[in-house]
Protein backbone atom coordinates (compact mmCIF):
# COMPACT_ATOMS: atom_id res chain seq x y z
CA UNK A 1 0.00 0.00 0.00
CA UNK A 2 2.67 2.30 1.20
CA UNK A 3 6.45 1.78 -0.54
CA UNK A 4 9.11 3.57 -0.30
CA UNK A 5 12.14 3.58 -2.47
CA UNK A 6 15.72 4.82 -1.81
CA UNK A 7 14.48 7.76 0.17
CA UNK A 8 17.56 10.10 1.29
CA UNK A 9 17.32 13.73 3.04
CA UNK A 10 19.55 15.95 4.25
CA UNK A 11 19.03 19.10 6.28
CA UNK A 12 21.59 21.42 5.54
CA UNK A 13 24.55 19.30 6.37
CA UNK A 14 22.95 16.81 8.54
CA UNK A 15 21.96 13.35 6.81
CA UNK A 16 18.35 12.56 8.57
CA UNK A 17 17.69 9.64 5.87
CA UNK A 18 20.22 7.64 3.89
CA UNK A 19 18.45 5.47 1.50
CA UNK A 20 15.71 4.05 3.04
CA UNK A 21 13.20 1.07 1.37
CA UNK A 22 10.60 -0.45 2.75
CA UNK A 23 6.96 -1.58 2.07
CA UNK A 24 3.70 -2.00 4.01
CA UNK A 25 0.32 -3.55 3.09
CA UNK A 26 -3.17 -3.69 4.24
CA UNK A 27 -3.52 -5.72 7.13
CA UNK A 28 -0.27 -4.83 8.65
CA UNK A 29 0.75 -3.31 11.85
CA UNK A 30 4.35 -1.90 11.71
CA UNK A 31 6.17 -0.52 14.57
CA UNK A 32 8.66 2.17 13.81
CA UNK A 33 11.61 1.78 16.39
CA UNK A 34 14.82 3.05 16.80
CA UNK A 35 16.57 5.59 18.90
CA UNK A 36 16.09 9.26 19.39
CA UNK A 37 17.06 11.66 16.47
CA UNK A 38 17.53 8.25 14.05
CA UNK A 39 14.92 9.38 11.16
CA UNK A 40 11.19 8.28 12.40
CA UNK A 41 9.38 11.10 12.46
CA UNK A 42 11.03 12.34 9.30
CA UNK A 43 10.08 9.25 7.10
CA UNK A 44 6.14 9.74 8.75
CA UNK A 45 6.42 13.45 7.25
CA UNK A 46 7.86 12.79 4.04
CA UNK A 47 5.03 9.47 3.82
CA UNK A 48 2.56 12.73 4.70
CA UNK A 49 4.08 14.99 2.44
CA UNK A 50 5.23 17.43 4.77
CA UNK A 51 8.80 16.56 4.14
CA UNK A 52 9.98 16.60 0.48
CA UNK A 53 12.77 14.10 0.32
CA UNK A 54 16.07 14.71 -1.85
CA UNK A 55 15.51 11.74 -4.26
CA UNK A 56 14.16 8.73 -3.89
CA UNK A 57 10.10 7.61 -4.79
CA UNK A 58 7.37 7.20 -2.28
CA UNK A 59 3.77 5.50 -3.68
CA UNK A 60 0.41 5.12 -2.14
CA UNK A 61 -1.49 2.56 -3.59
CA UNK A 62 1.07 2.01 -7.14
CA UNK A 63 1.05 5.99 -7.42
CA UNK A 64 3.63 8.39 -6.70
CA UNK A 65 2.89 10.67 -3.96
CA UNK A 66 5.15 13.19 -5.59
CA UNK A 67 3.04 17.05 -6.62
CA UNK A 68 -0.14 14.76 -5.26
CA UNK A 69 -2.47 15.84 -2.60
CA UNK A 70 -5.49 13.52 -2.93
CA UNK A 71 -4.12 10.38 -1.89
CA UNK A 72 -3.87 12.02 1.86
CA UNK A 73 -8.14 11.67 1.95
CA UNK A 74 -6.98 8.00 2.62
CA UNK A 75 -4.98 8.68 5.42
CA UNK A 76 -5.23 9.35 8.94
CA UNK A 77 -2.72 11.22 10.64
CA UNK A 78 -2.15 11.70 14.54
CA UNK A 79 0.97 14.31 15.21
CA UNK A 80 3.07 13.45 18.11
CA UNK A 81 2.05 17.34 19.36
CA UNK A 82 -1.22 18.49 18.27
CA UNK A 83 -1.15 22.22 18.68
CA UNK A 84 -4.23 23.53 17.54
CA UNK A 85 -5.50 27.39 16.96
CA UNK A 86 -5.95 28.68 20.80
CA UNK A 87 -9.80 29.90 20.32
CA UNK A 88 -11.67 27.47 17.78
CA UNK A 89 -13.33 25.04 20.27
CA UNK A 90 -13.26 21.53 19.90
CA UNK A 91 -16.56 21.38 18.27
CA UNK A 92 -15.53 23.87 15.64
CA UNK A 93 -12.06 21.69 14.67
CA UNK A 94 -14.02 18.60 14.28
CA UNK A 95 -16.28 20.55 11.91
CA UNK A 96 -13.30 22.37 10.06
CA UNK A 97 -12.08 18.57 9.54
CA UNK A 98 -15.12 17.03 8.39
CA UNK A 99 -15.61 20.45 5.88
CA UNK A 100 -12.12 19.43 4.65
CA UNK A 101 -12.62 15.98 4.24
CA UNK A 102 -15.96 15.79 2.96
CA UNK A 103 -17.41 12.69 3.89
CA UNK A 104 -20.96 12.23 4.61
CA UNK A 105 -22.01 12.54 7.76
CA UNK A 106 -23.36 8.70 8.81
CA UNK A 107 -19.92 7.26 7.32
CA UNK A 108 -17.89 9.21 9.77
CA UNK A 109 -16.38 7.26 13.23
CA UNK A 110 -17.13 8.30 15.99
CA UNK A 111 -16.19 5.55 18.44
CA UNK A 112 -13.39 7.63 20.23
CA UNK A 113 -15.06 11.19 20.47
CA UNK A 114 -17.91 9.03 22.92
CA UNK A 115 -15.31 6.71 24.53
CA UNK A 116 -13.34 9.66 25.41
CA UNK A 117 -15.75 11.47 26.55
CA UNK A 118 -14.69 15.03 24.30
CA UNK A 119 -18.70 15.12 23.35
CA UNK A 120 -18.63 16.88 26.26
CA UNK A 121 -16.09 19.09 25.91
CA UNK A 122 -16.96 20.67 22.33
CA UNK A 123 -17.12 24.32 23.39
CA UNK A 124 -14.16 24.38 24.88
CA UNK A 125 -11.63 26.34 23.24
CA UNK A 126 -8.33 24.67 22.02
CA UNK A 127 -6.25 27.40 23.99
CA UNK A 128 -7.51 26.12 27.57
CA UNK A 129 -6.89 22.44 27.01
CA UNK A 130 -4.35 20.30 28.65
CA UNK A 131 -1.50 18.33 26.68
CA UNK A 132 -3.57 15.42 26.79
CA UNK A 133 -7.09 16.31 25.90
CA UNK A 134 -5.12 17.70 23.07
CA UNK A 135 -3.74 14.18 22.52
CA UNK A 136 -7.38 12.58 22.69
CA UNK A 137 -8.61 15.05 19.69
CA UNK A 138 -5.56 14.38 17.41
CA UNK A 139 -6.57 10.42 18.09
CA UNK A 140 -10.46 10.93 16.95
CA UNK A 141 -9.21 13.20 14.20
CA UNK A 142 -7.01 10.60 12.79
CA UNK A 143 -9.76 7.77 13.17
CA UNK A 144 -12.73 9.89 12.19
CA UNK A 145 -12.93 9.63 8.64
CA UNK A 146 -12.23 5.74 8.04
CA UNK A 147 -9.07 6.22 6.36
CA UNK A 148 -7.40 3.39 4.96
CA UNK A 149 -4.07 3.97 6.64
CA UNK A 150 -3.42 5.32 9.83
CA UNK A 151 -0.01 6.87 10.65
CA UNK A 152 0.56 7.87 14.47
CA UNK A 153 3.73 9.14 15.87
CA UNK A 154 4.17 8.21 19.36
CA UNK A 155 0.05 8.24 20.17
CA UNK A 156 -0.11 7.35 23.49
CA UNK A 157 2.65 10.29 24.59
CA UNK A 158 0.73 12.13 27.18
CA UNK A 159 -2.23 10.05 27.37
CA UNK A 160 -3.20 8.89 30.64
CA UNK A 161 -3.61 5.38 30.99
CA UNK A 162 -6.94 4.77 30.64
CA UNK A 163 -7.09 6.74 28.04
CA UNK A 164 -4.24 4.86 25.92
CA UNK A 165 -5.78 1.50 26.46
CA UNK A 166 -8.84 2.85 24.93
CA UNK A 167 -6.58 3.99 21.57
CA UNK A 168 -4.96 0.25 22.38
CA UNK A 169 -8.20 -1.20 21.72
CA UNK A 170 -9.25 1.20 18.64
CA UNK A 171 -6.26 0.33 16.98
CA UNK A 172 -6.55 -3.52 17.31
CA UNK A 173 -10.34 -3.15 16.13
CA UNK A 174 -9.43 -0.96 12.81
CA UNK A 175 -6.51 -3.35 12.21
CA UNK A 176 -8.98 -6.40 11.95
CA UNK A 177 -10.69 -4.45 9.78
CA UNK A 178 -8.02 -4.77 7.21
CA UNK A 179 -6.16 -1.69 7.48
CA UNK A 180 -2.83 -0.70 7.36
CA UNK A 181 -1.38 0.85 10.96
CA UNK A 182 2.13 2.62 11.20
CA UNK A 183 2.89 3.20 14.66
CA UNK A 184 6.54 4.82 16.31
CA UNK A 185 6.57 4.67 19.45
CA UNK A 186 9.58 4.29 22.62
CA UNK A 187 7.12 2.74 24.75
CA UNK A 188 7.81 -0.95 23.43
CA UNK A 189 5.77 -3.13 26.08
CA UNK A 190 2.28 -1.38 24.58
CA UNK A 191 2.98 -2.69 21.25
CA UNK A 192 3.62 -6.07 22.41
CA UNK A 193 0.40 -7.79 20.96
CA UNK A 194 -0.71 -5.00 18.91
CA UNK A 195 1.82 -5.03 16.25
CA UNK A 196 2.74 -7.19 13.77
CA UNK A 197 6.02 -6.37 11.65
CA UNK A 198 8.55 -4.02 13.15
CA UNK A 199 11.30 -1.87 11.48
CA UNK A 200 14.01 -0.53 12.93
CA UNK A 201 15.84 2.94 12.33
CA UNK A 202 19.47 3.62 13.36
CA UNK A 203 20.96 6.89 12.50
CA UNK A 204 18.60 7.50 9.46
CA UNK A 205 19.01 4.42 7.59
CA UNK A 206 17.15 1.36 8.04
CA UNK A 207 18.53 -1.30 9.99
CA UNK A 208 16.15 -4.00 9.28
CA UNK A 209 12.27 -5.04 8.71
CA UNK A 210 11.00 -8.31 10.48
CA UNK A 211 8.03 -10.03 11.50
CA UNK A 212 7.53 -10.03 15.13
CA UNK A 213 7.65 -13.30 14.44
CA UNK A 214 10.91 -13.78 13.10
CA UNK A 215 12.13 -11.63 15.56
CA UNK A 216 11.46 -13.11 18.15
CA UNK A 217 12.53 -16.21 16.67
CA UNK A 218 16.08 -14.78 16.12
CA UNK A 219 16.69 -13.15 19.11
CA UNK A 220 15.00 -15.93 20.98
CA UNK A 221 13.29 -13.57 23.57
CA UNK A 222 9.02 -13.20 23.75
CA UNK A 223 9.09 -9.63 24.59
CA UNK A 224 9.37 -7.10 22.07
CA UNK A 225 11.37 -4.81 24.37
CA UNK A 226 13.56 -7.61 25.06
CA UNK A 227 14.07 -8.20 21.85
CA UNK A 228 15.04 -5.02 20.59
CA UNK A 229 17.50 -4.51 23.36
CA UNK A 230 19.14 -7.89 22.53
CA UNK A 231 19.34 -6.07 18.54
CA UNK A 232 20.72 -2.84 20.08
CA UNK A 233 23.03 -4.56 22.48
CA UNK A 234 24.63 -7.06 19.23
CA UNK A 235 24.40 -3.40 17.05
CA UNK A 236 26.65 -2.09 20.00
CA UNK A 237 29.24 -5.42 20.25
CA UNK A 238 29.31 -5.24 16.33
CA UNK A 239 30.82 -1.62 16.04
CA UNK A 240 33.18 -2.61 18.93
CA UNK A 241 34.32 -5.50 17.28
CA UNK A 242 34.56 -3.17 14.16
CA UNK A 243 36.65 -0.26 15.88
CA UNK A 244 38.91 -3.03 17.28
CA UNK A 245 39.76 -4.11 14.03
CA UNK A 246 40.59 -0.87 12.97
CA UNK A 247 42.63 -0.34 15.65
CA UNK A 248 44.75 -3.51 15.52
CA UNK A 249 45.01 -3.22 11.76
CA UNK A 250 46.57 0.52 12.42
CA UNK A 251 48.58 -1.11 15.25
CA UNK A 252 50.48 -3.34 12.43
CA UNK A 253 51.09 -0.66 10.42
CA UNK B 1 -11.09 26.80 1.22
CA UNK B 2 -13.61 29.23 1.85
CA UNK B 3 -14.59 27.16 4.99
CA UNK B 4 -10.65 26.91 6.29
CA UNK B 5 -10.42 31.21 5.74
CA UNK B 6 -13.91 31.11 7.74
CA UNK B 7 -13.03 29.16 10.93
CA UNK B 8 -8.96 31.03 11.23
CA UNK B 9 -11.36 34.54 10.38
CA UNK B 10 -13.25 33.11 13.55
CA UNK B 11 -10.20 32.35 15.20
CA UNK B 12 -8.39 35.60 14.63
CA UNK B 13 -11.20 37.51 15.95
CA UNK B 14 -11.39 35.89 18.97
CA UNK B 15 -8.28 36.72 20.21
CA UNK B 16 -7.53 39.16 22.56
CA UNK B 17 -5.10 40.63 21.05
CA UNK B 18 -7.24 41.68 18.26
CA UNK B 19 -9.91 42.52 20.37
CA UNK B 20 -7.52 45.48 22.05
CA UNK B 21 -6.45 46.62 19.02
CA UNK B 22 -9.55 47.42 17.55
CA UNK B 23 -10.54 48.84 21.46
CA UNK B 24 -7.61 51.08 21.15
CA UNK B 25 -8.41 51.97 17.70
CA UNK B 26 -11.72 52.98 18.43
CA UNK B 27 -10.66 55.17 21.52
CA UNK B 28 -8.08 57.13 19.60
CA UNK B 29 -10.37 57.83 16.29
CA UNK B 30 -13.08 59.23 18.13
CA UNK B 31 -11.15 61.00 20.90
CA UNK B 32 -9.17 62.61 18.11
CA UNK B 33 -12.27 63.44 16.10
CA UNK B 34 -13.85 65.14 19.31
CA UNK B 35 -10.78 67.28 20.06
CA UNK B 36 -10.29 68.76 16.18
CA UNK B 37 -13.38 70.12 15.67
CA UNK B 38 -12.27 70.58 12.09
CA UNK B 39 -12.19 67.24 10.41
CA UNK B 40 -9.35 67.86 8.10
CA UNK B 41 -7.00 68.76 11.14
CA UNK B 42 -8.79 65.39 13.11
CA UNK B 43 -7.55 63.35 9.49
CA UNK B 44 -4.15 64.55 9.99
CA UNK B 45 -3.25 63.78 13.42
CA UNK B 46 -5.20 60.22 12.86
CA UNK B 47 -2.60 59.77 9.77
CA UNK B 48 -0.26 59.48 11.89
CA UNK B 49 -1.08 57.18 14.32
CA UNK B 50 -2.74 55.31 12.01
CA UNK B 51 0.64 54.84 10.11
CA UNK B 52 2.71 54.05 13.21
CA UNK B 53 0.02 51.79 14.34
CA UNK B 54 -1.53 49.48 11.84
CA UNK B 55 1.28 48.56 10.42
CA UNK B 56 3.12 47.74 13.41
CA UNK B 57 -0.26 45.90 14.63
CA UNK B 58 -0.51 43.94 11.16
CA UNK B 59 3.17 42.62 10.93
CA UNK B 60 4.29 41.64 14.42
CA UNK B 61 0.43 39.80 14.79
CA UNK B 62 0.34 37.88 11.71
CA UNK B 63 3.97 36.77 12.04
CA UNK B 64 3.19 35.38 15.72
CA UNK B 65 0.13 33.96 14.47
CA UNK B 66 2.05 31.77 11.50
CA UNK B 67 4.97 30.91 14.37
CA UNK B 68 1.85 29.81 16.79
CA UNK B 69 0.09 28.13 13.94
CA UNK B 70 2.79 25.87 12.62
CA UNK B 71 1.72 22.45 14.15
CA UNK B 72 -1.89 23.21 13.12
CA UNK B 73 -0.09 24.04 9.69
CA UNK B 74 1.12 20.89 9.76
CA UNK B 75 -1.87 19.00 10.98
CA UNK B 76 -3.17 20.67 7.32
CA UNK B 77 -0.79 19.51 5.37
CA UNK B 78 -1.61 15.94 6.15
CA UNK B 79 -5.31 16.57 5.08
CA UNK B 80 -6.11 16.55 1.52
CA UNK B 81 -5.42 19.89 1.21
CA UNK B 82 -3.12 21.70 -1.69
CA UNK B 83 0.03 23.49 0.19
CA UNK B 84 -1.16 26.85 -1.73
CA UNK B 85 -4.90 26.80 -0.71
CA UNK B 86 -3.39 26.10 2.94
CA UNK B 87 -1.22 28.96 2.92
CA UNK B 88 -3.84 31.76 1.03
CA UNK B 89 -6.67 30.40 3.60
CA UNK B 90 -3.73 31.53 6.27
CA UNK B 91 -3.10 35.25 4.26
CA UNK B 92 -6.57 35.50 3.80
CA UNK B 93 -7.56 34.80 7.07
CA UNK B 94 -5.29 37.42 8.50
CA UNK B 95 -6.11 39.89 5.85
CA UNK B 96 -9.57 40.00 6.08
CA UNK B 97 -9.52 39.83 10.13
CA UNK B 98 -6.97 42.87 10.17
CA UNK B 99 -8.96 44.68 7.78
CA UNK B 100 -11.90 44.16 9.24
CA UNK B 101 -10.71 45.26 12.92
CA UNK B 102 -9.17 48.19 11.29
CA UNK B 103 -12.45 49.42 9.82
CA UNK B 104 -14.39 48.54 12.66
CA UNK B 105 -11.82 49.98 14.88
CA UNK B 106 -10.54 53.59 12.81
CA UNK B 107 -13.50 53.00 9.65
CA UNK B 108 -16.62 54.14 11.69
CA UNK B 109 -15.32 57.16 12.91
CA UNK B 110 -13.62 58.29 9.74
CA UNK B 111 -16.76 57.66 7.99
CA UNK B 112 -19.13 59.81 10.50
CA UNK B 113 -16.83 62.67 11.33
CA UNK B 114 -14.56 63.02 8.15
CA UNK B 115 -16.64 61.72 5.21
CA UNK B 116 -15.11 62.84 2.26
CA UNK B 117 -12.86 61.51 -0.70
CA UNK B 118 -9.65 61.96 1.76
CA UNK B 119 -11.59 59.91 4.37
CA UNK B 120 -12.21 57.25 1.97
CA UNK B 121 -8.92 57.24 1.02
CA UNK B 122 -7.27 57.52 4.69
CA UNK B 123 -9.65 54.05 5.12
CA UNK B 124 -8.61 52.39 1.96
CA UNK B 125 -4.73 53.08 2.43
CA UNK B 126 -5.56 51.79 6.37
CA UNK B 127 -6.91 48.57 4.62
CA UNK B 128 -4.51 47.80 1.74
CA UNK B 129 -1.73 48.38 4.61
CA UNK B 130 -2.87 46.15 6.80
CA UNK B 131 -2.92 43.19 3.97
CA UNK B 132 0.41 44.64 2.64
CA UNK B 133 2.11 43.98 6.20
CA UNK B 134 0.62 40.63 6.74
CA UNK B 135 1.62 39.86 3.36
CA UNK B 136 4.96 40.85 4.30
CA UNK B 137 5.10 38.60 7.36
CA UNK B 138 4.20 35.48 5.72
CA UNK B 139 7.23 36.13 3.87
CA UNK B 140 9.52 36.70 6.77
CA UNK B 141 7.81 33.95 8.61
CA UNK B 142 8.12 31.66 5.67
CA UNK B 143 12.05 32.39 5.10
CA UNK B 144 13.08 31.94 8.83
CA UNK B 145 12.15 29.04 11.18
CA UNK B 146 13.57 29.96 14.40
CA UNK B 147 10.32 32.10 16.42
CA UNK B 148 12.61 34.46 17.99
CA UNK B 149 14.33 35.70 15.21
CA UNK B 150 11.40 35.63 12.67
CA UNK B 151 9.46 38.41 15.00
CA UNK B 152 12.90 40.27 15.48
CA UNK B 153 13.09 40.53 11.48
CA UNK B 154 9.36 41.17 11.84
CA UNK B 155 10.20 44.38 14.10
CA UNK B 156 13.20 45.16 12.28
CA UNK B 157 11.25 45.38 8.58
CA UNK B 158 8.63 47.62 10.45
CA UNK B 159 11.61 49.71 11.81
CA UNK B 160 12.81 50.18 8.49
CA UNK B 161 9.27 50.88 6.52
CA UNK B 162 8.10 53.44 9.21
CA UNK B 163 11.35 54.92 10.14
CA UNK B 164 15.01 53.82 9.22
CA UNK B 165 13.24 54.43 4.84
CA UNK B 166 12.61 58.43 5.87
CA UNK B 167 15.92 58.64 7.38
CA UNK B 168 17.36 57.41 4.00
CA UNK B 169 15.48 59.33 2.28
CA UNK B 170 16.11 63.01 4.21
CA UNK B 171 19.69 62.18 3.54
CA UNK B 172 19.52 61.42 0.18
CA UNK B 173 17.65 64.75 -0.13
CA UNK B 174 20.23 66.77 1.66
CA UNK B 175 22.95 65.14 -0.26
CA UNK B 176 21.63 65.71 -3.80
CA UNK B 177 19.39 68.82 -3.06
CA UNK B 178 21.36 71.03 -6.07
CA UNK B 179 19.80 68.62 -8.56
CA UNK B 180 16.54 67.91 -9.92
CA UNK B 181 15.18 65.15 -8.27
CA UNK B 182 11.80 65.93 -7.58
CA UNK B 183 10.95 63.06 -10.12
CA UNK B 184 12.85 60.75 -8.13
CA UNK B 185 10.98 61.46 -4.92
CA UNK B 186 7.94 60.22 -6.60
CA UNK B 187 9.68 56.99 -7.81
CA UNK B 188 11.28 56.90 -4.29
CA UNK B 189 8.25 56.99 -2.78
CA UNK B 190 6.89 53.89 -4.58
CA UNK B 191 9.86 52.00 -2.65
CA UNK B 192 7.69 52.43 0.90
CA UNK B 193 4.22 51.49 1.05
CA UNK B 194 3.53 53.54 4.17
CA UNK B 195 5.53 56.79 2.39
CA UNK B 196 2.70 55.89 -0.14
CA UNK B 197 -0.37 56.33 1.91
CA UNK B 198 1.15 59.49 3.64
CA UNK B 199 2.02 61.45 0.51
CA UNK B 200 -1.56 60.11 -0.87
CA UNK B 201 -3.24 61.51 2.02
CA UNK B 202 -1.33 64.93 2.70
CA UNK B 203 -1.63 65.77 -0.76
CA UNK B 204 -5.40 65.75 -0.18
CA UNK B 205 -5.16 68.39 2.90
CA UNK B 206 -4.28 71.93 2.67
CA UNK B 207 -0.68 71.30 4.04
CA UNK B 208 0.37 70.10 0.85
CA UNK B 209 0.87 73.50 -0.33
CA UNK B 210 3.67 73.99 2.36
CA UNK B 211 5.40 71.41 0.65
CA UNK B 212 7.08 73.51 -1.99
CA UNK B 213 8.21 72.16 -5.31
CA UNK B 214 8.65 69.06 -4.60
CA UNK B 215 4.87 68.67 -3.50
CA UNK B 216 3.73 70.54 -6.33
CA UNK B 217 5.58 67.53 -8.08
CA UNK B 218 3.73 65.35 -5.92
CA UNK B 219 0.58 66.76 -6.36
CA UNK B 220 0.54 67.02 -9.81
CA UNK B 221 1.34 63.17 -9.95
CA UNK B 222 -1.16 61.64 -7.54
CA UNK B 223 -4.03 64.33 -7.95
CA UNK B 224 -4.58 63.00 -11.12
CA UNK B 225 -6.57 59.78 -11.23
CA UNK B 226 -4.20 58.26 -13.14
CA UNK B 227 -1.74 58.89 -10.41
CA UNK B 228 -4.42 57.25 -8.07
CA UNK B 229 -4.53 54.52 -10.01
CA UNK B 230 -0.39 53.74 -10.32
CA UNK B 231 -0.86 54.29 -6.66
CA UNK B 232 -3.37 51.73 -5.73
CA UNK B 233 -0.95 49.74 -8.74
CA UNK B 234 2.11 49.58 -6.22
CA UNK B 235 0.53 49.35 -3.08
CA UNK B 236 -1.51 45.82 -5.25
CA UNK B 237 1.97 44.86 -5.64
CA UNK B 238 3.09 45.24 -2.38
CA UNK B 239 0.77 42.89 -1.15
CA UNK B 240 1.05 40.39 -4.55
CA UNK B 241 4.85 40.29 -4.61
CA UNK B 242 5.36 39.07 -0.97
CA UNK B 243 2.63 36.84 -0.98
CA UNK B 244 3.48 35.10 -4.50
CA UNK B 245 7.54 34.50 -2.71
CA UNK B 246 6.43 32.80 0.69
CA UNK B 247 3.47 30.84 -1.38
CA UNK B 248 6.20 29.46 -3.90
CA UNK B 249 8.46 28.87 -0.53
CA UNK B 250 6.10 27.32 1.62
CA UNK B 251 5.36 24.94 -1.63
CA UNK B 252 8.88 23.30 -1.26
CA UNK B 253 9.32 23.92 2.58
CA UNK B 254 9.93 21.02 4.62
CA UNK B 255 7.34 21.43 7.88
Amino acid sequence: MISLQNISKQFGRFKVLTDVSFSCNKGECIALIGPNGSGKTTIIKSILGMVIPDSGTITFKGKSIANDYNYRSDIGYMPQMGRYPENMSIGQVLGMMKDIRKIPENLLDEDLIKSFGINKLLDKRMGTLSGGTRQKVSACLAFMFGSQALIMDEPSAGLDPVSSEILREKILVEKEKNKLVIITSHILSELDDLITEVIYMQDGRMLFQKSLHALRKDTGEEKLSRAIARVMRQQDESDGLQAARVNTSELRN
Amino acid sequence: MKKLVKYIITDILRSRIMIAYTVVLLVISFSVFSIEDNPAKGILSLLNIILFIVPLVSIIFSTIYIYNSNEFIELLVSQPLQRKSIWLSMFTGLAVSLSLAFFAGAGIAILLYAWSMTGLIMLGCGVLLSIVFAAIAMLASVKIRDKAKGIGTAILLWLYFSMLFDTLVLFLLFQFSDYPIEKGMVALSFLNPIDLSRVLILLRIDVSAMMGYTGAVFQSFFGSEGGMMIALAIMITWIAVPLSISTIRFNNKDL
